[in-house]
């Protein structure tokens, strides 16, 4: 995999990992009042993306940090949206291994069962380990949303990864 | 078929265990490091304790400093919206304006039941209370968890379980405290539990946060004759506030008693922590 090394490509390759903090850190939120059944969470998606796309982009390091930051502004126990983000990492990094040829379809189709566990693992974490109550409905609609919502960011994000990088080696 | 067994444990082996050409640490080596984390959260030493205050502050400044741009953009799109629906507004405006002149008289009626009920909960004690007021710093509005960050903390004399108004009106307490800011657990979260009490009926009951704009009534007494609109204040039971707080109204829904908040919870701004002296005791 070859980057390109003008300034133009360099400053976008630092777009996920911009976007990945901001909405970590800032109150940007994707659910809506009025449609309080749609609500996503860029945040797996920009994950689950460049881990599986572009690791180079997007450390694990920064994604754990991004899960820290993300818990103290939640004001959940620090570490819950680390484990969940590096659990979806690990999904997206396995899947790589095994994958020949990429295609946004067959990218779409792993996000569902990578989002449901890692989902899974952040609910029982915070309901067994610290008594937290989380609305269930509310994050299975979530999923639900994100997962529609992924192959519209997958294709920004395709246009944004061809910006970045020239060739691929198989 | 060993083949196929063996690609799975390189590719999991690969995947969890190699650090990768520019990753400097591996998958597993940071899960581990975020259950070491997550341990420490049940530890509770001073130490500990400042090393968390101080980062969640810094954290908390830097959410607050990186919200601005979206924050300055949310009311222009607002502006924009409220154009559109200006012949709609207008005709809810007529038929509401209608309604309301038939309600004219029933406010009056209700100003006087009003005062008697304040009366008798001794309500005029909230504003002989102390209080700070305190700007929300930050409001992650999460779909599944509800609280806002306070730009006060210890450094000004907040507590842990102080009770939050918006206005006159009860909107959460306070569940963490740091150095400059402080938590606020809304009363619409799923984790908030308080005890309150209904009049005119003087039913004790449990509010419990539902996680949208309205609460649950639990724990109501048997064979309870409340009514619809019935008044929602803080009961002081269990001493965790003192009582006559206004939270709410009765509705029924879907068959289940709920309250609906006097205060409009997604969009708290200023608020007035209350701590637990009274200006007269002090006196």
């Amino acid at each position: 995999m070859f980057f390109r090394k003008n300034f133009v490509s360099r400053l976008f390759s630092y777009i996920p990992f911009l976007i990945l903090f901001y909405l970590a850190c800032s109150e940007t939120d994707f659910s809506f009042e009025k449609l309080s059944f749609l609500s996503f969470n860029l945040i797996h998606i920009v994950i689950f993306y460049w881990v599986l796309k572009n690791p180079y982009i997007l450390g694990y390091g920064f994604i754990f940090l991004a899960g820290i930051v993300n818990d103290i502004i939640i004001g959940l126990p620090i570490g819950v949206s680390s484990i969940t983000y590096l659990v979806l990492s690990g999904f997206a990094a396995y899947v790589r291994y095994l994958t020949v040829e990429p295609s946004l379809i067959y990218d779409w189709i792993i996000f569902v069962p990578s989002i449901a566990v890692t989902n899974s693992v952040y609910f029982y974490i915070l309901r067994i380990f610290f008594d937290v109550e989380v609305d269930y409905i509310a994050l299975a609609l979530n999923t639900g949303s994100t997962i529609l919502l992924y192959p519209i960011v997958g294709i920004l994000f395709n246009f944004l990864s061809k910006i970045i990088v020239v060739k691929k080696n198989v | 078929m060993v083949t196929s067994r063996d690609d799975f444990s390189i590719a999991i082996r690969s995947a969890f265990l190699r650090k990768g050409v520019k990753q400097k640490f591996s998958l597993l080596a940071l899960i581990i490091a975020s259950i070491i984390l997550l341990s420490l959260e049940a530890i509770n030493s001073k130490s500990l304790n400042f090393v968390r205050s101080a980062v969640k502050d810094v954290i908390y400044r830097t959410s607050f400093i990186v919200s601005i741009p979206s924050n300055s953009i949310a009311p222009v799109f607002t502006k924009i919206q409220n154009y559109f629906e200006v012949y709609e507004q207008y005709e809810i405006a007529k038929s509401k304006l209608q309604q309301l002149e038939n309600q004219q008289n029933e406010i009056n009626y209700l100003k006087v039941e009003n005062d008697k009920l304040k009366r008798i909960i001794d309500d005029a004690d909230i504003y002989n209370r102390e209080s700070i007021t305190t700007k929300v710093l930050v409001d992650k509005k999460s779909p599944f968890l509800k609280s806002v960050i306070l730009n006060k903390g210890f450094n000004s004399g907040l507590k842990r379980g102080m009770p939050v108004l918006d206005g006159p009106y009860f909107v959460g307490r306070i569940t963490e405290v740091n150095y400059l800011s402080s938590r606020v657990l809304l009363i619409n979260d799923l984790n908030s539990k308080i005890p309150v009490i209904i009049e005119p009926m003087g039913y004790q009951a449990i509010m419990s946060g539902a996680g949208d704009k309205l609460a649950l009534l639990e724990f109501l007494p048997k064979n309870h004759q409340l009514k619809i609109g019935s008044l929602v204040y803080t009961s002081g039971t269990g001493g965790i506030f003192f009582p006559g707080i206004p939270i709410g109204r009765v509705e029924l829904i879907e068959k289940k008693f709920h309250i609906k908040f006097f205060s409009d919870l997604s969009q708290l701004y200023l608020v007035n922590v209350i701590t637990s002296k009274s200006i007269e005791s002090e006196q």
